[in-house]
């Protein structure tokens, strides 16, 4: 019930929120469609960054942006700042200053900067860095929040839909839980299970479980028309595999430290460099692979598939309309299939790694 | 990688690794236990069902086992028991034979002790008859040919001769 | 052009790589149908560390 009347009081909000914004943002910088190869490929990018409001299409003949916006919130050197996003007007250059009392604000390239103090606007060098503003620690609802957000939400009620049945008394679910129950078997028992091992794998199974679901539901959620590219932010898949390293260097057993530290069956003197590459192994290296992986893929994925749909009009002028457009669509639906399986892949190919490396530092070795 | 770097929002760092960090713990609750546990307890009670199905099966075994035992068994007694009666009976018969022949050669024996004293007794009345009548021989002859000696004794040597003891 | 030039070795290596993890494993696969799933899992797997060190290449070499 609570869940229920809560996804409709969302659904309010985000309603009211689109309507009370479509009208009055006015489109003050380009006018014109986007049509020309550089202003696609700076529409690509702007998409795979993240930003502060929730972008859905703009009218470019009227003018109008429907969006709605996410609240941002900000430190600055004079402490917290909070305001909807719809003060910068859907300014991406530097141009609209928002002034909070003493602190004067202005969005350039889906970050905030903070201008010095006695400037009052926005001066670049020749590489087109602000020169009088700095970068504030910015700790907004971005869209990627949000959508962490909403997979979040949407883990916690399928899930807890599940747990709730089972509650009840149910031996087997019914309903959308069925197709749940699968996936948390799969990832226990060919996941967890043969990396972990029997013993220790209960210890881990909230984390590669959370972790499995949210990337997973993530990636998909970035297929949707939303535009959402959470597992495309590096910051997000930082944090991700420093979760798993932490872990994994937390639950280290004796045996795993020992080997890592100290190889046995190796000359003395090579010891140190071993436990220097292992080391740098597990802490480096390990974490790196698997956020540059998840990243890299899913940026890749967005791109191609952004690409492939702007095919129709890069190609308009070469096979004409109806070709291009065929063309396009064509290529976008087999990339955006073989993006579906990705999406899985990534999420599972996370998972299995870090239960890999859990499986490693976890192990108890025989005396030999 | 510059641009990668330039990427990097410290914020949204923060903003992942609490969210995660909640949901994780959030999800623990709410989700993963009891999910699990729910998992572990039916799979428990499948393999227990399945464990007392076969049990159950064993059981079964057992008991035909035990019964098919049974039958063999009673069988078994029920042949040793026509087997004793039919000794029985053969031994029955033969008791009854080997008395049978006792008696009838004791009757025989008897027959014939008899027959032997009925025979001697007949010979001894046999011989006293033949002495009666020898001296009733001697006394006719003595009576008619008393003159005659010789012709009497040779007589008498005659009789005997012809008379020979049966 | 030399970043395009390094990118595209870096490609054409990943893509040797992945050719022979997929070739060999269709091999394997091919001889013992009864290990399909974890002959799978492990190509999988080692792709995946294929692709994450092509991909560390790429980005650290943009």
């Amino acid at each position: 019930m609570v869940a229920k009347k809560s996804i409709k009081f969302i659904a309010v909000l985000i309603l009211c929120s689109i309507t009370a914004f479509a009208s009055d943002e006015k489109n003050n910088h380009k006018g014109n469609k986007i049509d020309s190869p550089t202003e696609i490929k700076e529409y690509i990018k702007h998409h795979l960054k993240d930003s502060h409001d929730f972008h859905l299409f703009t009218n470019n003949e009227t003018g109008t942006h429907v969006s709605f916006s996410l609240p941002v919130i900000v430190w600055t050197n004079n402490g917290l700042k909070t305001f909807m996003s719809s003060a910068f007007h859907h300014d991406d250059n530097g141009e609209v200053i928002v002034d909070q009392g003493d602190t004067r604000l202005v969005k350039l390239h889906s970050k905030i900067y903070e201008l010095d103090n006695g400037a009052s606007t926005v001066s670049f060098d020749e590489h087109h860095h602000p020169t009088n503003a700095h970068k504030v620690l910015d700790f907004s609802i971005t869209k990627s929040v949000f959508g962490m957000l909403l997979a979040g939400l949407l883990m916690l009620l399928g899930f807890g839909a599940l747990a709730r049945g089972y509650k009840k008394g149910k031996v087997i679910p019914t309903g959308f839980s069925r197709v749940l129950e699968p996936l948390v078997l799969y990832v226990r028992d060919e996941i967890a299970r043969p990396n972990i091992g029997e013993k220790k794998y209960k210890k881990f199974m909230s984390f590669l479980l959370t972790v499995f679901f949210f990337i997973w539901i993530l990636n998909l959620l970035g297929l949707t028309p939303l535009g959402f590219n959470v597992t495309g932010q590096i910051a997000v898949t930082v944090c991700l595999a420093l979760f798993t390293m932490v872990i994994y260097m937390f639950s280290g057993s004796k045996d795993f430290w020992a080997h890592t530290l100290w190889m046995p069956g190796v000359p003395v003197i090579l010891r140190p460099i071993l436990a220097l590459i292992e080391l740098v192994g597990f802490i480096v290296i390990k974490p790196f692979s698997l956020l540059v992986r998840l990243f890299a893929n899913m940026t890749a994925g967005h791109f191609v598939v952004m690409s492939l749909i702007a095919l129709m009009i890069t190609m308009k002028e070469a096979f004409g309309p109806v070709a291009s457009t065929g063309m396009s669509l064509v290529l976008a639906l087999f990339i955006s299939v073989i993006e579906i399986l990705v999406a899985f892949l990534q999420a599972f190919i996370f998972t299995m790694l870090s239960s890999l490396f859990i499986g490693m530092a976890v192990e108890e070795h025989d005396h030999h | 990688m510059e641009t990668l770097l330039n990427d990097f929002s410290v914020g949204l760092f923060v903003m992942q690794a609490l969210i995660l960090l909640i949901l994780i713990l959030l999800m623990r609750k709410f989700a993963w236990k009891p999910i699990l546990g729910a998992l572990d307890s039916r799979e428990e009670g499948i393999q227990n069902a399945l464990d007392s199905a076969e049990k159950a099966k064993m059981d079964m075994e057992n008991l035909q086992a035990d019964n098919l035992k049974m039958l063999q068994e009673a069988r078994t007694e029920r042949e040793e028991m026509l087997k004793e009666a039919r000794d029985m009976k053969n031994k029955m018969i033969e008791d009854a034979k080997k008395e049978a022949n006792e008696t009838a050669s004791k009757l025989i024996t008897q027959a014939q002790a008899t027959i032997e004293s009925e025979k001697k007794a007949a010979i001894a009345d046999l011989k006293s008859q033949v002495a009666i009548l020898s001296v009733e021989i001697a006394e006719k002859v003595v009576r008619t040919e008393l003159s005659n000696k010789d012709q009497q004794l040779k007589l008498v040597e005659t009789m005997l001769g012809e008379k020979s003891l049966n | 052009m030399y970043n395009l030039i390094g990118a595209g070795l870096i490609v054409i290596g990943g893509g040797i790589g992945l050719g022979q993890i997929g070739g060999k494993a269709m091999e394997g696969i091919a001889r013992q149908p009864e290990a399909a799933g974890k002959i799978q899992t492990a190509m999988i797997i080692i792709g995946a560390l294929l692709e994450g060190l092509a991909f560390g290449a790429l980005i650290l070499g943009k």
